[in-house]
């Protein structure tokens, strides 16, 4: 499943023919790459001997600590999105991209530790599709599953060959070679060692990524004279773009759409990005909660998401930074050139490839390098593994086979990663033939996924909503959804995949912007549905059904077994103050 | 008992820091003064290789207390 930011901006990775960023590699960054690649492999042939029950390959055998859990929850985020996606829009947004951290995700994390995980763990189901069947009913969880699995392959497609095109731009490799040889190395250690592999690789993807950015961001920062060199260099970078101050702050110039880079206004900005999509990713999709899931304990399940916000929370400094710092040393004239696309424009989506050209000599280049494979392959691994659990369970073991035995449901599993990998491949070259196919698809599943959280939200807190009221008001949600893109348009776009298809009427200054109130309308409709029609319908679950999974039926966690500063709700208060004076620092 | 994922993130991060300290000891110099005075391979090789001596370290700890 996706971020939070568009795809497009990483379709396009690696500037199509553009080959104005080239790293010379060296023996010795082949030998570190080679490395990495003994190693993901070698760790899921040596947890092949315990998987022994299909609990282990799909669920880790709810055995894993918190910590190993956090960081495979924040690693099967750090996708290609992250790391070349948030640099791109770092060197386009400036500062204000930490929205998408501070903002977009950070609550939202707290909230799914502290609410939402005693419904997902304790009440044993073992996907958010089998949530929602054991809430609503059987309609709303095939609705859910479907939509998913397709989005899951698209997305690991789209990982492939952004990481293909890449890594054809920045080092003349065939394409064909990346995408067999980044597919096969995920699909051997997720086949041997299933969700503990993917989790355990995620962990050395998490250091791996960290590790090879830190020194980047750390010589970019020597280079450019410290922190008041850059804020200097952006000032005059932002003036020179006609929006003085905009790069260097994140809140100051949100008060109009026309007086920041991202052009959106604070309202749509917090109630788009910051309630309904970061709630709608971080709390429903079964990619990031399958790995909270894998948690040994219910305590450890809660402080997963919390832990994974603290990391997530310092993000801004490795992966938007660069960029950042390119436009930077740009506006400084230090002899940087920003990577410019065909037609002249800035390449954002090469930014981190010349940062590391810059300033990295062989050897390190290996460790940049490794980080950027890594990225790639962690979303790739997390998609794949979210979508043989979803399938197996939700799909296979519901409709197809409903008497599967364990050993029946494991092998299930080990042939639905080979076969996702292979749809995946097949999308990634769709998106190399049809680009315009898969903005569509984008879009569509932007339209799925907008009104999502409206009926998790209403389900877990409101013990009268229906399994027809949240179907239906999911589907008036989607439908909403798709209207609001048919009728609105961002300025200077012509109608089509952009919108305005039924007739322009509402204008945005960006497609950012649009999506935020997009999303916004959506939840809204759904939200505003699944009420009307479930007080319009009688209730399909009787209260001892819907013990564990609503909170007024279910009793309290106490977490009287742990420290006080340990627990969730704590931990979670720190976090969010945590937030809120990052927020207050970069105004 | 799962492995100790400490055990394979210590072994990559000690390995690849080694590399890198040996590289940076025998690679010319001009190649990292030219990419700021900084023989980055030997400081950052020396991190890796820490951190991943101090994950090891982690593992041998536990399993005796």
């Amino acid at each position: 499943m996706q971020s939070l930011l568009p795809l497009p901006l990483l379709a396009t990775a690696g500037g199509g023919n553009v080959h104005d960023v080239m790293l010379k590699l060296a023996g010795v960054d082949y030998l570190i790459l080679g490395i990495y690649f003994v190693f993901v492999i070698a760790i899921g042939w040596i947890l092949r001997k315990y998987l022994k029950t299909s609990a282990d390959f799909f669920e880790s055998g709810r055995s894993l600590p918190a910590w190993v859990c956090a960081l495979g929850f924040i690693g099967a985020n750090l996708g290609a999105q992250e790391v070349i996606g948030m640099a791109a829009s770092g060197a386009k947004y400036g500062i204000a991209t930490c929205h998408f951290y501070w903002v977009g995700a950070i609550p939202a994390m707290v909230f799914v530790g502290v609410f939402m995980m005693p419904f997902y763990y304790g009440s044993k189901a073992r996907s958010v599709p089998e949530y929602l069947k054991l809430r609503f009913d059987e309609k709303t969880r095939a609705f859910n599953a479907l939509s998913f699995a397709f989005m899951t392959v698209f997305s690991s497609g789209i990982s492939m060959h952004a990481l293909a095109l890449l890594l054809n731009s920045i080092l003349h490799l065939d394409y064909n070679l990346c995408i067999l040889v980044s597919s096969l190395i995920v699909l051997i250690y997720i086949v041997t060692g299933g969700l503990t592999s993917a989790i355990y690789n995620e962990v050395l993807q998490f250091f791996l990524i960290v590790f090879g950015l830190l020194p980047l961001v750390l010589l970019g920062l020597k280079d450019i004279g410290g922190w008041s060199g850059l804020m200097t260099q952006l000032q005059g970078y932002s003036a020179a773009q006609g929006m003085p101050g905009a790069w260097s702050h994140s809140w100051a110039y949100m008060g109009s759409e026309k007086s920041n880079p991202m052009g959106i206004e604070w309202f749509g900005l917090a109630m788009g990005l910051g309630f309904v999509l970061s709630f709608g990713y971080w709390c429903t999709d079964f990619l990031v909660v399958q790995r909270a899931m894998a948690a040994k304990d219910m305590s450890a399940a809660r402080r997963t998401p919390i832990l994974a916000a603290i990391p997530k929370m310092m993000f801004p400094a490795l992966v938007i930074l660069p960029g950042m710092l390119a436009v930077a040393l740009y506006q400084k004239g230090a002899g940087f050139q920003l990577p410019a696309a065909a037609d002249g424009s800035p390449n954002y989506n090469m930014v981190v490839p010349a940062m590391l050209a810059q300033y990295f000599p062989n050897g390190m280049l290996g460790i940049g390098l490794t980080a950027l494979m890594a990225s790639f392959m962690s979303g790739m691994a997390g998609n794949v593994t979210a979508f043989n659990t979803v399938f197996t369970y939700d799909l296979y073991q519901s409709y197809l086979h409903k008497g599967a035995t364990d050993a029946h449901l494991v092998r299930v599993g080990r042939i639905t990663t080979v076969v996702g990998l292979l749809i995946s491949v097949a999308c990634a070259y769709a998106a190399r033939q049809f680009n315009n196919i898969m903005d569509m698809l984008q879009l569509v599943f932007g339209f799925v996924n907008a009104p999502l959280f409206a009926i998790f939200l209403l389900g877990m807190f409101w013990r009268r909503a229906t399994g027809h009221g949240a179907f239906f008001g999911l589907l008036l949600g989607t439908l909403s959804a798709m209207i609001f893109n048919g009728l609105t348009l961002p300025v200077g776009e012509a109608a089509g995949i952009k919108g305005g298809w039924m007739g322009a009427h509402w204008f945005f200054h960006s497609s950012m912007a649009q999506n935020f109130w997009m999303a916004i309308f959506a939840f809204g409709a759904c939200f505003a549905g699944t009420i009307i029609i479930s007080l319009a319908t009688s209730p399909n679950k009787t209260d001892d059904q819907l013990r564990g999974l609503v909170y007024s039926l279910t009793e309290k966690i106490r977490d009287t077994g742990t420290r006080w500063y340990a627990r969730p709700a704590t931990l979670g208060g720190v976090v969010l103050a945590g937030a809120i004076v990052l927020n207050i620092i970069f105004w | 008992m799962h492995l100790d994922v400490r055990i394979p993130l210590g072994l990559l991060f000690l390995l690849l820091g080694l590399i890198l300290v040996g590289f940076g000891f025998t690679s010319d110099p001009a190649i990292y003064v030219q990419h700021l005075g900084q023989n980055v391979n030997l400081f950052w090789g020396t991190v890796f290789a820490l951190f991943g001596a101090v994950m090891l370290l982690l593992t041998r700890r536990k399993k005796s207390g």
